[in-house]
């Protein structure tokens, strides 16, 4: 498999030029008009420091500040002492799992993680080893979800934390998160998971859910960026040491200074999500439907990555056989998408979560992820099947594996020979 | 629903729709007309005043919403 250098390049668009589709949801959403409205009032005039106990600025921008946090609260059924402001689900990861195991480093030395997990959890577990931690990656099935027994065997005495991820960035695969509540329950260990891409999509609970910790993320609920939240159970109590000192707000968790505006933002979003949460539900599967039976029903050799049925409809991971994955984003140049493959990103290894379902590497590199959202349209959709169409069906025309496949050849029976 | 009511909710829906084109973003903009749209027919068949008028308020607000944010929207495109 040839490899090609980065053709995409990055560039301001011409004055006429048209920007993309957008159908990345999972990377970024746009704000919600009703959450820039919240927040406005905050970024002009009520300016005040939450943290001022002494005038009207500053209790007129608690107020704000406690009021977001009874809609974040309310929406995955927590109270709002529980719910910590932060920077983003980076940041409330950081926190989670560093300061769990360090707060009980004493007598628990071991955390068991997925092998599908953003980036920021497996490299805040890759610091907690080179402290001394013990951690377990644990592998997935083909079809993306963790397998319950084998988590419950890798639980041992001195685990203090189990981080899974609610729902994938990546293939949107649903993880079973009662029964691995369950699970963690019955062994005494704290559950960690990252909902950023679950919260206001599908009904969350903390209680149904028996989670201990959870990171949200204010930008992929249609909230402003550089806010998120980290909800931290009181009963039975979970004790963190803080990353970030200062002046102990935020119970002591976070400190400095909240970001108002922001955290109103978040609040509205949250509101606004557990408002709309059936409708855009049904949009958004209505969509994803109508995208995957347009494609396959015209495309052969396309495979869904993740399980079929738990999974969250907006996000598509889908792989065309025999075409070269940046190629076919070259060719969608004005589909906002990106690539399962890190082609797009800094190195040429394919993505990790792929590797970790067992996908061929080949078919890696030929992956798409569809983000689709609140505010996508059926045209929208329809324009991007049918272009997607269009263009692998161009690419597989000029492509040699594509002709051999045809004629009936087993590409695994090739010996290609060497030069 | 009295006719008064009928009228003012019918009068309420069209300033609705009329501010909603206004935004310059495609994706707003459908979402608004579209949003708008599928709420008054849900509602449609409601029958008690104080559900009604409840939902009329909020109406307003939103329409108040919409011609607030239709502004910077124009103005940062």
């Amino acid at each position: 498999m040839y490899r090609v250098y980065f053709l995409i390049k990055r560039h301001e668009l011409e004055i006429d030029e048209l920007r993309p589709l957008y159908m990345d949801f999972q990377a970024t959403t746009p704000m919600d008009p009703r959450v820039l409205d919240a927040m406005l009032p905050y970024q002009v005039n009520y300016y005040g420091n939450p943290h001022s106990k002494t005038h009207a600025f500053g209790w007129e921008s608690e107020s704000a500040m406690e009021t977001a946090r009874r809609q974040v609260a309310d929406l995955i059924g927590a109270d709002p002492r529980e719910i910590i402001f932060t920077s983003g689900a980076t940041e409330s990861n950081n926190m989670a799992i560093k300061g769990v195991a360090r707060f009980y480093k004493t007598k628990k030395r071991h955390v068991i993680t997925t092998q599908t997990e953003h980036k920021c959890v497996l490299d805040s577990c890759r610091i907690l080893a080179s402290e001394g931690f013990s951690i377990t990656y644990l592998p997935v099935q083909a079809n993306g979800i963790v397998d319950l027994e084998l988590l419950e065997a890798s639980i041992r005495p001195d685990t203090s934390l189990l981080s899974v991820m609610t729902i994938n960035n990546e293939i949107g695969v649903k993880q079973p998160m009662k029964e691995i509540g369950q699970i963690c329950r019955s062994k005494g260990v704290f559950l960690h998971t990252d909902a950023a891409q679950a919260v206001g999509k599908i009904p969350i609970n903390v209680t149904d859910m028996k989670v201990d910790l959870m990171s949200i993320s204010g930008h992929k609920i249609y909230g402003p960026k550089g806010v998120g939240a980290l909800y931290v159970r009181r009963r039975p109590r979970v004790r963190l040491e803080p990353l970030q000192s200062g002046g102990g707000q935020e119970r002591g968790l976070r400190s400095g200074t909240v970001p108002t505006p922001l955290a109103v933002g978040l609040g509205a979003a949250c509101s606004i999500a557990q408002q709309e949460m059936e409708y855009d539900h049904q949009r958004v599967s209505m969509l994803a439907n109508r995208l995957v039976q347009k494609i396959t029903s015209e495309l052969p050799d396309v495979i869904m990555n993740g399980d079929a049925e738990q999974r969250y409809a907006g996000c598509v991971n889908l792989s065309f056989a025999y075409v070269e994955g940046e190629s076919l984003l070259m060719a969608l140049k004005d589909v906002a998408l990106s690539s399962g493959s890190a082609c797009t990103s800094a190195s040429l290894e394919p993505s990790y979560v792929l590797r970790a379902i067992g996908t061929d590497e080949d078919l890696a590199h030929s992956s798409i992820r569809f983000g689709i959202g609140r505010f996508t349209t059926e045209a929208e959709v329809d324009y991007t099947a049918e272009k997607c169409i269009t263009q692998v069906s161009r690419l597989r025309e000029m492509s040699p594996l594509w002709e051999m496949v045809q004629e009936g050849i087993d590409l695994k029976s090739i010996k290609w020979t060497q030069h | 629903m009295a006719a008064a009511v009928r009228s003012q909710v019918i009068s309420l829906y069209r300033m609705m729709l009329t501010e909603s084109k206004k935004f310059p973003s495609y994706n707003y903009r459908t979402y608004a007309l579209r949003r708008v749209r599928d709420a008054f027919r849900a509602n449609g068949a409601l029958e008690d005043p104080r559900a009604v008028e409840r939902l009329v308020v909020e109406g307003q607000q939103t329409l108040a919403l919409i011609k607030r944010q239709v502004i910077p929207a124009v103005v940062s495109d």
